[in-house]
């Protein structure tokens, strides 16, 4: 048993799952804070501990931007009344937020946010299988909903579950299948092996413009949010899988969506966007010194933070598809145009080898 | 009657929803420069920046005092028993209570309060007031830690009143009653 192995795991699953915490909860905040600059509003600018108000001019600034307010928002979660209503299925209705947020949590476990600093590899698992262990895990997801769905013996929760059960199987398909072209270019699974390709031969983007659409319009599909929000749809399922939810267990569901934005962000920079790498001031290569390696993970950072403001952005842009509309657009467009890329794709390998 | 309405088909381009979705971007991005950029919105911060009110807004109804500084109520007790929510409760000084703090008056209430919780202001005591003693006002925030701080008694709505705008009573009734004859009536 490698002590040191376990040791340096364990500190980079604390940090990671610490950050993409961190980065849920702030981006609760730019949901909020961004749909009231499109909604011409003015956003959280309200909420701040008492002792601010005496820090001159950078209080006033962060309380403005609505700095602490994920801090409110997530203490009124906690100590909000935790109920269950007469009727549901308790094992299950406890069961399901745990079997939401863990399969969330697991996918960043293969993402490599880094090189490396010192000897360690800035990626907690480097599974040879990666990508297949983040479909294999992204999937799970839908079973946390349909438990919900289920469990709250409620009828919009039940529509809830249902509805989230065939768009993401729908969309697991053409989202798995937007990526075979990536493999086939790459000759690999792993991620790490990915980003160096990348770095050597361009970003993936540029090769499989068609696989980064269907691959993003999946992910929106796959996370439930708008304009493929059926499953939690406000204006008719009145919150659908977690209608009969309140506090803690309602934030996992939260915390959940979220988390799975920020594994759905991180996938498409790794896979297309070049991961940690940038093309110029030598950040294409595996850092040498700890400055580089730092700089290699912010700027892993900042591409996966900009997926995640074109997340939010979106929703606030498109209204919610039809359930018919979402069925046809998954199986006889995206299914189809999927299919078309790996052929091209191949034959293009095959006539260039 | 069914009425077939033809609906004219996508084209290739309306398909590919490349349309929308750029003339999505567009709008949303227009509306975020015109927030963050212009500083052009909507919202009113309520407690910083308040409405300006219109003349004639019907807020929290208060006492009002003469121009000597004199309670201007008589304790008539016609307001107490207009008030529709019943929310003034007027205490008469009795046989041997208070004196009128004016001169022409023979009493004034020893005590008079409005329950600002049950009040809707809608007015009619300041309407049915024969000595133009209580106008309904400006306020329209009225908050308290208590049912019991929201019932406001005499010395409370008569700070808050002020003095009364308008002191020539009859003079205003005759000119309120020529106004009324005169208003043009459409047919």
């Amino acid at each position: 048993m490698n002590w040191n192995f376990i040791i340096f795991s364990l500190v980079k699953i604390a940090i990671a799952i610490g950050v993409v915490q961190g980065i849920v909860m702030y981006s609760v905040l730019a949901e909020r804070k961004i749909s009231a600059w499109i909604q011409d509003r003015v956003g959280p600018n309200r909420t701040a501990p008492p002792f601010v108000k005496f820090i001159p001019v950078l209080g006033p600034f962060l309380t403005r931007l609505g700095f602490f307010q994920p801090l409110a928002d997530g203490l009124k979660f906690l100590v909000k009344e935790d109920f269950t209503p007469a009727g549901v299925k308790q094992i299950y209705f406890w069961l399901a937020p745990a079997v939401t947020v863990i399969p969330a949590m697991l996918t960043i476990a293969v993402i490599p946010f880094g090189s490396q600093m010192g000897a360690q590899k800035m990626v907690i698992a480097d599974l040879n299988v990666g990508i297949l262990y983040t479909f294999g895990i992204v999937s799970m997801g839908v079973y946390g909903i349909v438990l919900a769905g289920y469990a709250a013996n409620s009828k919009y929760p039940f529509f809830g579950g249902i509805r989230s059960s065939a768009q993401m199987i729908s969309y697991e398909i053409s989202m798995g299948m937007s990526v075979i072209p990536v493999l086939l270019i790459v000759g690999n699974l792993n991620l790490s092996q990915i980003i160096n390709w990348q770095s050597g031969h361009g970003w993936l983007f540029l090769y499989a413009p068609l696989s980064f659409i269907i691959f993003m319009v999946a992910s929106f599909a796959e996370t439930n949010r708008t304009p493929f929000d059926l499953p939690e749809a406000e204006t008719e399922l009145v919150g659908g899988y977690h209608t009969e939810y309140s506090s803690m267990k309602f934030a996992l569901f939260f915390l959940a969506e979220y988390s799975n934005m920020v594994s759905s962000s991180a996938m498409m920079v790794t896979l297309f966007f070049g991961g940690w790498t940038l093309p110029f001031w030598g950040l294409d290569q595996p850092a040498h010194s700890l400055a580089m390696g730092i700089a290699q993970i912010f700027v892993f950072l900042a591409k996966m933070l900009f997926f995640m403001v074109v997340f939010i952005w979106v929703r606030w842009m498109f209204p919610r598809f039809r359930y018919d509309q979402l069925m046809d657009l998954g199986w006889r467009r995206f299914l189809p145009l999927a299919l078309v890329n790996i052929l091209i794709t191949a034959v293009w390998l095959w006539l260039r080898s | 009657m069914a009425v077939v309405v033809n609906r004219k088909a996508l084209t290739f381009w309306e398909k590919l929803y490349l349309p929308a979705i750029i003339g999505g971007l567009k709008v949303t991005l227009k509306h975020a420069y015109n927030t963050l950029i212009l500083r052009k919105v909507v919202t009113m911060e309520y407690p910083e920046q308040k409405w300006t009110l219109p003349t004639g807004y019907r807020g929290a109804p208060y006492l009002v005092k003469d121009q000597d500084g004199d309670t201007k109520c008589v304790s008539c007790q016609l307001c107490e028993f207009v008030c529709p929510p019943k929310a003034i409760r007027i205490t008469p000084p009795g046989d041997t209570g208070l004196k009128a703090d004016r001169t022409n008056a023979e009493k004034m209430p020893a005590e008079f309060e409005i329950n600002m919780l049950r009040c809707i202001f809608c007015g009619f005591c300041q309407e049915v007031c024969p000595e133009e003693a209580i106008f309904l006002q400006q306020d329209y925030s009225l908050t308290a830690l208590s049912r019991g701080e929201m019932i406001y008694n005499k010395e409370k709505l008569l700070s808050l009143g002020g003095v009364s705008p308008g002191i020539q009573k009859w003079k205003h009734k005759l000119e309120e009653a020529q106004a009324q004859e005169n208003f043009p009536v459409k047919l």
